[in-house]
């Protein structure tokens, strides 16, 4: 099920003076001739009637679709070329260049075959010749599932284009496949749109099995029905030129043949190929050389599409890293000065550790690997204790598994930054796959009364600079600071201005000067709930640390004044944090129709579904907040100006046309409850768990509706 | 003189501490309870070894014998139900200096703790973790722990204890890379005093597990232990517990066992009839865990810059 066929069944439906109508989308290369969608009206006012009805009329449009596709391809060559199959003669001149501002291409094949590296080399060549790219892995749940099976798809996607890229967009404009089974999953999460040129390995279609031949042939039917540009093309026959098993090594092959179709840069290509196989010797470079040869060669003997994705503007100023958030993270402790982190492993969060135990030595840091996730926090919390302010690094999981000991550092107010990359569902649930489902726990997860700062970082830049910003957060305030990323920027990969060393990021050694015995080791501040805090190695400041009540002296303490001290200190930490806060920028309009609040890794696919609508003429604008605990101020003041105020999360909220919910009864999604409460507004929400990231393409279509919604509703009363 | 670093050593004679300097609050133990005679021992032992106090962290989990720390006056950390060696490894992991001290119970270590008490083990990070073990949980008022004895009456086990209890001793004897592993009963003060002084000075995880009297909740556990003399065997050895003939004399039983045989350690673990008293395997030599973690330490601020640069340089185009 598609994210906007969530809001509920209205697919291919739109509303327009109390009659419903269909609408299908026209391909990007046919709007000139077409527009951006054909619409047709289906004469009645019952959404049951129109369900029924518009199949039909989906079907005939799709055809006048087709049809003018023939006719554009047959009228005007030049624009959407074809490739000639292999079997066919070759072309005997070749077609002209064609210059996009973006594209987005998707490389899948069993797990082991090298799709992953491919896409990964071919963003990292799209980067350096000045494109914005973003890379998204396409990862099964097994180490090595079984061949050719639809959920087995490995691989990469990489949208790269004439702009800064904060997303990984809607449909895939072309895909190269190592079979045909892997697609399925593809197109049942939506990643294809009738128009997709999708470049397949034919070696299928002389399977010796005929159950192998016979899906083979049906998935292709398959696919072209279903609107598909399928070329068959003998990549594995090409490559056994070359090397014996092209299992190790089709992978370079394709590179060359994207590289001829997106004209990217030979040497750099070749760079990069370098590059990779540096640690492996010229015994392995050397061949792969080959195959990159090869496969450029062959797509300029045989692969018509030629496209041209100019640098965007900007580009090649500064000096550029290519990172994926959780080697951001990774850089980012190193960075922040912090010395320790004790992790246990989970997915998708242990690439981040896996990152740090390679370079951290780099900057005097360690990583332990606990024996479980709780006794990696223990460990931080004992090296924070120490004066070794530490991280740990995990999954919403272990989150909930070190519950009791984020207690324990809010209650000792021990300084400690913890890292959770979100990923699905509650209990195992989705575990490679992305949601924003940890805002509540994290907020609140915890025994009684437990503040402590929670932020979350929105892009992969920021999954950097937060790390360092929750160091000093926790030092300064004594506290635990979570911050929050995700599967999507986990995984996603980019290009970002090279962070600049600065000197101020690191932490000084900790103090071990002599303590004046007269302040006590709770020294609050009535305004603010600060005190300094002895650290072990300070002659005079020796003081027990404990979980239990206790008073200014660390003595334990259950009487009622004392313990509604200490909890009043622990709180006020926060005031003064939120007071030192600023209100969050609005992307747009400060006023208007529809307010999209949003938080964490979904603001560019938000922000560029915002863009579009504004485009169209519709008044919404966006609020993205990177502080959720305490909320960021002023919040109250922007919502009011505008008519609706709705959030959008991947998380789970009940549908409101869902049997027995009632706008009373209705879960809501994570931010919406948490501004509701902190608001007390009429905060509505679109939310749902797809288990991939929210794209610009269908959340367009929910502002658009919701939009719809609000006229509807001012028609009425009116 | 002191057993300390060279260049301490003109500060260490600026200042002498004797066991008042170690003594925190007032114990809160019960009469007649067996935590009593290990503090002192602890305080005798920080005194005797001149430790700094504000260099000397005692970590602890949770029940009777965690509240330990608060009778120090060191650093201390109070901290969760069975955590206390994840914490006291965090401690030491980037502070080679300090020096650690872990209070744990039965309960705690061997229960709620069990498996962070394999981990640790096998870490062998220098500190010192005494096990006050009296079969029972005494702060939650006298529920089955993993060492209470069978048939024994517990308020989770009214009619009787059906599961034949957990040796700490074989469990901790197969857990490879173990340092310093040696058994005491609180009540034999001279011995305890020369296992805890041995287990302070060794370099590495020092495990004691001290039989311990709870004279409200389980006075059977060590009573039956107190009362039978010919139940222990005093382990003797060049290389182990040196204590003197007094000593020896209130031991029925003595053997010689070199601490360096794990195999015949681990038989004198399994001899439920005949509890081993001292040292039973002592390896100096194990990885120390605190020593790889330590890597790093020192590096000033200009290296690290310098350091995130290369990292950053990785991924560079």
């Amino acid at each position: 099920m598609t994210q906007a066929e969530n809001v509920s069944d209205t697919k291919y439906l739109f509303k327009r003076d109390e009659t419903w109508w269909v609408k299908v989308a026209v391909p990007r290369t046919l709007r000139e001739e077409l527009g951006y969608d054909l619409r047709r009206s289906l004469h009645t006012h019952d959404l049951e009637q129109a369900r029924e009805a518009r199949w039909a009329v989906v079907e005939e449009l799709r055809a006048e679709i087709e049809k003018a596709r023939q006719e554009e391809s047959e009228v005007s060559a030049d624009k959407e070329s074809k490739v000639v199959d292999i079997k066919a003669a070759p072309p005997e001149t070749k077609k002209g260049l064609q210059r996009i501002d973006e594209h987005i291409v998707e490389i899948v094949s069993d797990s082991g075959e090298g799709a992953q590296k491919c896409g990964q080399s071919f963003g990292a060549i799209s980067g350096k010749m000045g494109n914005g790219v973003w890379t998204v892995e396409i990862i099964p749940a097994e180490i090595q599932p079984p061949p050719r099976q639809p959920d087995g798809a490995s691989g990469n996607r990489i949208r790269f284009g004439s702009k800064y890229m904060t997303n990984m967009g809607n449909e895939a404009d072309l895909v190269v496949a190592f079979n045909e089974q892997v697609l399925y999953s593809r197109i049942a999460n939506s990643a294809y749109k009738p128009g997709t040129i999708v470049l397949l390995e034919n070696m299928w279609a002389d399977d010796p099995f005929e159950a192998i031949r016979e899906q083979y042939r049906v998935a292709v039917e398959q696919f072209r029905e279903m609107g598909l540009i399928v070329h068959e093309l003998p990549m594995q026959q090409e490559c056994l030129k070359l090397v014996a098993d092209p299992r190790k090594g089709k992978n370079m092959f394709v590179l060359g043949i994207l590289c001829h179709i997106y004209s990217r840069d030979t040497e750099k290509a070749l760079d990069e190929i370098s590059r990779i196989f540096a640690k492996k010797g010229e015994a392995v470079i050397k061949p792969n050389h080959d195959l990159f040869n090869a496969g450029y060669d062959f797509a300029r003997e045989n692969v018509e599409y030629r496209f041209e994705v100019p640098p965007y503007e900007g580009a090649g100023d500064k000096p550029t890293v290519v990172v994926n958030g959780n080697t951001a993270v990774g850089l980012g402790v190193m960075a922040s000065g912090m010395e320790m982190v004790a992790m246990y492993p989970i997915t998708p969060a242990t690439s981040a550790s896996h990152y740090l135990a390679s370079d951290y030595h780099l900057t005097g840091g360690f990583v332990h690997q606990a024996e479980d996730e709780i006794a990696a926090i223990g460990f931080a919390i004992g090296a924070s204790y120490a004066g070794k302010t530490a991280c740990t690094i995990t999954s919403g999981p272990g989150v909930a598994l070190k519950t009791e000991m984020i207690g324990l550092a809010i209650m000792a107010e021990l300084p400690l930054v913890i890292v959770d990359v979100q990923r699905g569902s509650p209990s195992t649930g989705l575990p490679t796959k992305v949601e924003q489902g940890d805002l509540l726990s994290s907020v609140f997860g915890a025994p009684g009364d437990s503040p402590k700062i929670v932020i979350a970082a929105a892009t992969i830049t920021e999954c950097f600079d937060f790390v360092i910003m929750a160091r000093k957060l926790a030092e300064d305030f004594r506290t635990v600071v979570l911050l929050l990323t995700d599967a999507n920027l986990a995984t996603g990969v980019q290009p970002i201005d090279r962070p600049e060393v600065n000197e101020d990021w690191f932490s000084a050694p900790p103090d071990q000067s002599v303590w004046d015995k007269n302040i006590p080791p709770y020294d609050w501040d009535e305004k603010t709930g600060l005190s300094e805090r002895p650290i072990p190695g300070m002659r005079g400041g020796e003081y027990v640390l404990t979980g239990l009540a206790h008073n200014r002296h660390a003595k334990i303490a259950y009487d009622s004044a004392t313990n509604q001290e200490g909890a009043d200190m622990r709180s006020r930490k926060l005031a003064v944090v939120a007071a030192s806060l600023k209100p969050p920028e609005i992307h747009g309009a400060a006023e208007g129709d529809l307010l999209i609040v949003s938080w964490g890794s979904t603001m560019g696919a938000i922000q560029e579904a915002v863009d579009q609508a504004i485009a169209k003429g519709h008044e919404v604008s966006s609020v993205h907040l990177r502080f959720l605990s305490p909320l960021e101020p002023g919040l109250k003041k922007i919502f009011s100006a505008f008519k609706r105020v709705m959030t959008v999360e991947i998380n789970y909220s009940d549908d409101p046309d869902a049997p027995l919910v009632t706008d009373e009864n209705r879960r809501r999604a994570q931010l919406a409850q948490l501004l509701r409460g902190h608001t007390l507004m009429d905060i509505d929400c679109w939310s749902a768990v797809p288990g991939h990231p929210l794209q610009p393409g269908p959340i367009e279509k929910v502002i658009i509706a919701r939009l719809e919604e609000l006229k509807e509703e001012a028609s009425c009363s009116a | 003189m002191f057993g300390l670093k060279g260049d301490w050593s003109l500060d260490v004679k600026e200042r002498y501490f004797t066991i008042d300097n170690y003594c925190g609050a007032q114990p809160r133990w019960c009469t007649g309870c067996g935590d009593l005679g290990i503090l002192t021992a602890i305080h005798r032992t920080c005194r005797d070894a001149q430790v700094l106090p504000e260099k000397t962290v005692a970590v602890s989990g949770i029940g009777c014998s965690s509240r330990l720390p608060h009778y120090m006056k060191t650093y201390g950390f109070h901290g969760l139900h069975g955590r206390a060696l994840p914490i006291a490894c965090g401690v030491k992991s980037r502070r080679p200096d300090l020096d650690i001290w872990v209070a744990t119970g039965d309960g705690d270590c061997f229960s709620i703790g069990g498996c962070h008490w394999i981990h640790a083990l096998r870490y062998n990070m220098d500190m010192t973790v005494l096990v006050f073990d009296n079969g029972i949980y005494g702060l939650t008022k006298k529920q089955t722990s993993p060492t209470t004895p069978l048939e024994f009456l517990t308020n989770t086990h009214p009619d009787g204890v059906q599961l034949p209890p957990l040796n700490p001793l074989t469990v901790t004897l197969g857990v490879n890379n173990i340092s310093f592993v040696a058994q005491i009963v609180d009540w034999n003060v001279p011995l305890m005093n020369a296992v805890i002084k041995a287990a302070h000075d060794h370099k590495g995880t020092s495990f004691v597990r001290i039989i311990q009297r709870c004279p409200v909740y389980s006075e059977e556990f060590s009573k039956s232990i107190q009362d039978d003399p010919s139940r222990l065997l005093l382990l003797t050895h060049e290389n182990g517990i040196q204590v003197d003939d007094a000593v020896k004399r209130m031991f029925q039983n003595t053997q010689e066992h070199d601490p360096s045989n794990i195999h015949e350690a681990r038989m004198l673990a399994e001899d439920a009839s005949l509890l081993p008293m001292g040292l039973l395997y002592h390896n100096p030599d194990a990885v120390r865990y605190d020593e790889l973690s330590a890597v790093g330490l020192g590096m000033s601020v200009e290296e690290k810059m310098a350091g995130l640069n290369t990292a950053l340089d990785h991924f560079a185009i």
